[in-house]
C-alpha cells in the first residue's frame, strides 16, 4: 500500500511539472497569438501590461475571475457547467503521452498517438454539450457545425497518421521520434504535412475554419452564452488544444525532441528544448494563418475535407506502402 | 493489486450503472451522454486487462465517432416534448416482451461462453495463436488478422462497404433547381462570353436569362 502510495505521489510531482508549465505557456501563446496577428496586420497588439504586455493574458484571466459566471434559466445546467469542464480536463490529460525527450514522458504507452487520436476525438464533446445545454439558437447552430467539421477532419488526420506508422511500425510515440533520426518525415512525406496542417486548423476551429464561432454569423457560436471563469475555461482548452496539435505535427513530421543540426553546439542543446521550438515554430504559423486567411464557406469547408483531403491522403497513402514495400524498407519485426 | 481491483470495481460500477441510466434517464439526450460513459468506462476495462489497442479502438470508434452522430441526431429532436417515460407509458411497455426476449437470449449466450471458458480450459489453448506476452497487443492483433483471418477480414471489409453503398443509396435524392457553384466554371469564364451589351428599347426593357 506504501509503495502505490509513494508511486502516485511521485506521479502527482511529474504532473505539476508539466501542468504549471503548460498553463503558463497557454497564457503566453494567447499573448503570442494576440501580437503576431497583429503585427500582420500593421498593429501594435496588447503591450502594455508588463515587458511586451507579457502578462495581458494573466490580466484577462484575472478579469475572467472576477465576472459573475452567468447560467441561463432554460439551460440544461448539470450538462451546461459540465461542458468547460470535459473540454478543459480533454486538453490537459492528452499531454501525458507527450514526449519532450527520450526520458521525459509522463505515460510512455504503447498506443501513444492512438490515445492522441482518441482524446483529441473526444474534444468535440466539449463544444456539443455547451452548445445544446445553452438552449439557445446560435450556440446550438455553431455546436452542431463544429460536430460535423471535427468528425470529418478526424477522418483525414488518421489516415496521415497511418501514414507515419507505416514508415515507423509502432504506435509509441517515443519510437515515432526515434525513427525520424536520419530523415525527419516532413521531407518524404510532405504533402501529408500540408494536408496534416490544415487539418488540425480545421480539428482546433481556428480560423479559416472556426466557423462554430463564426462572429459574423453566430454571434460567439457555443461560447455565446458562457461568461466569467467558465467562458475562459473554453479558451484555455482551446488553447492547449491547439499546443496539442502543434505538438503532435512536430513529433509525427519535424522529428519531435531530435536536433535539427548533428554537430558540435547544437547536438549538446538538450532536446525540450527543439521540441518547444517546433511547437512554436507550428504555433507562429497557426497565428499567420489566423491573419492572412479569410474564413470560408460551410460547405467549401466540407467539400475541402471529404472530397479533396481524404481521397488525396488515400493515394498518398498507398502511394508510401508500395513504395516501402517495393523497396523493401517495412518496419517488420520491430516490436 | 488491491489497486487494480479497486480500479476494476470502480470502473465496471461506472459502466453497469449508467447502462442502467441510459434506459432509466427522462432526457434522451441524457441517455446518450450516459452511453458515452458507458464506452469509456468499458474502454477503460479494456486498457486494464491489457489490450489497449482494443479500448483506443473503442474511444476513436464509438466514442469519437459513432456516439457523435447519436448525439447529433437525438438532438435534433425535441426532447421537451418526447420525454422517456420508463414503463409508464403504454406505448413503451409494449416492447418490453421483446426485449426481455432478446436479453434473454443473449444473457444465455454469455453464459454459454464463459461456462465454456471455466470448465473446459483447454477451450483457450486450442486456439490457433495463443497469447504471446513477448509482442505488443497491437502486433499480435495484426498477425493474425492480417494471416489467419485476412478473409474473414477482408469479408467484414466488403459488408462494411456494402451497407456504407446502400445508406449513400437510400438516402442520395437529386434535387433539381439547385445552383451549385463550380470552380471549373467561375475560372474559365472569359469577358466575352459573359458580358453583352444590348440596345434597351424604352418602355419594353430586356429579357435577361439567368
Amino acid at each position: 500500500m506504501i509503495e502505490y502510495i509513494n508511486i502516485l505521489f511521485s506521479e502527482i510531482y511529474k504532473l505539476l511539472f508539466l501542468l504549471i508549465p503548460l498553463l503558463t505557456a497557454v497564457a503566453l501563446i494567447v499573448w503570442l497569438d494576440r501580437r503576431v496577428w497583429a503585427f500582420v496586420q500593421k498593429r501594435r497588439g496588447p503591450n502594455v501590461v508588463g515587458p511586451f504586455g507579457l502578462f495581458q493574458s494573466l490580466a484577462d484571466a484575472l478579469k475572467y475571475m472576477f465576472k459573475e459566471i452567468i447560467i441561463p434559466a432554460s439551460s440544461n445546467k448539470t450538462i451546461f457547467i459540465l461542458a468547460p469542464i470535459v473540454t478543459m480536463t480533454l486538453a490537459l490529460i492528452s499531454w501525458a503521452v507527450i514526449p519532450f525527450s527520450e526520458s521525459f514522458v509522463i505515460a510512455d504507452i504503447n498506443v501513444g498517438i492512438l490515445y492522441l487520436f482518441a482524446v483529441s476525438s473526444l474534444g468535440v464533446y466539449g463544444i456539443i454539450m455547451g452548445g445544446w445545454a445553452s438552449n439557445s439558437k446560435y450556440p446550438f447552430l455553431g455546436s452542431i457545425r463544429s460536430a460535423a467539421q471535427m468528425v470529418s477532419y478526424e477522418v483525414s488526420i488518421g489516415i496521415i497518421v497511418i501514414n507515419v506508422l507505416l514508415c515507423v511500425g509502432s504506435l509509441n510515440l517515443t519510437d515515432i521520434v526515434l525513427a525520424q533520426k536520419k530523415i525527419w518525415f516532413i521531407i518524404p512525406l510532405f504533402p501529408m504535412f500540408v494536408i496534416f496542417f490544415i487539418s488540425a486548423l480545421a480539428e482546433t476551429n481556428r480560423p479559416p475554419f472556426d466557423l462554430p464561432e463564426a462572429e459574423a454569423e453566430l454571434v460567439a457560436g457555443y461560447q455565446t452564452e458562457y461568461s466569467g471563469m467558465m467562458y475562459a475555461m473554453f479558451w484555455l482548452g482551446e488553447y492547449a488544444n491547439i499546443l496539442l496539435m502543434c505538438a503532435m505535427g512536430s513529433i509525427l513530421f519535424l522529428g519531435g525532441w531530435l536536433t535539427p543540426f548533428n554537430f558540435f553546439p547544437f547536438d549538446q542543446i538538450p532536446g525540450p528544448f527543439w521540441f518547444i521550438l517546433k511547437i512554436l515554430f507550428l504555433f507562429i504559423l497557426f497565428a499567420l494563418v489566423k491573419a492572412i486567411v479569410p474564413r470560408y464557406r460551410y460547405d467549401q469547408l466540407m467539400k475541402l475535407g471529404w472530397k479533396i483531403f481524404l481521397p488525396f491522403s488515400l493515394l498518398w497513402l498507398v502511394i508510401t506502402a508500395s513504395y516501402l514495400f517495393y523497396f523493401n524498407l517495412l518496419p517488420v519485426g520491430q516490436q | 493489486m488491491i489497486i487494480h481491483s479497486i480500479f476494476f470495481f470502480i470502473f465496471s460500477f461506472i459502466a453497469i450503472v449508467s447502462a442502467i441510466m441510459v434506459t432509466a434517464s427522462k432526457n434522451t439526450v441524457h441517455s446518450v451522454f450516459f452511453l458515452i460513459l458507458d464506452f469509456i468506462s468499458i474502454s477503460c476495462l479494456f486498457i486494464m486487462i491489457g489490450a489497449e489497442f482494443l479500448g483506443m479502438m473503442m474511444l476513436i470508434v464509438y466514442v469519437g465517432a459513432v456516439a457523435v452522430l447519436f448525439l447529433f441526431v437525438v438532438m435534433m429532436l425535441n426532447v421537451s416534448q418526447q420525454k422517456n417515460q420508463w414503463f409508464a407509458s403504454t406505448i413503451s411497455s409494449a416492447h418490453i416482451p421483446m426485449g426481455l426476449l432478446i436479453s434473454v437470449i443473449i444473457f444465455f449466450e454469455i453464459i454459454i461462453v464463459i461456462a465454456g471458458w471455466k470448465y473446459k480450459p483447454e477451450i483457450l489453448n486450442s486456439f490457433p495463436n495463443s497469447i504471446d506476452s513477448e509482442i505488443t497487443n497491437t502486433h499480435s492483433i495484426g498477425y493474425v488478422l492480417y494471416t489467419d483471418y485476412i478473409h474473414v477480414f477482408q469479408i467484414s471489409g466488403i459488408i462494411l462497404l456494402t451497407a456504407m453503398i446502400g445508406a449513400i443509396v437510400l438516402t442520395f435524392r437529386q434535387r433539381t433547381g439547385l445552383k451549385r457553384q463550380s470552380y471549373f466554371k467561375q475560372i474559365t469564364r472569359e469577358r466575352n462570353e459573359s458580358v453583352e451589351l444590348k440596345d434597351v428599347e424604352s418602355k419594353k426593357g430586356v429579357k435577361i436569362d439567368v
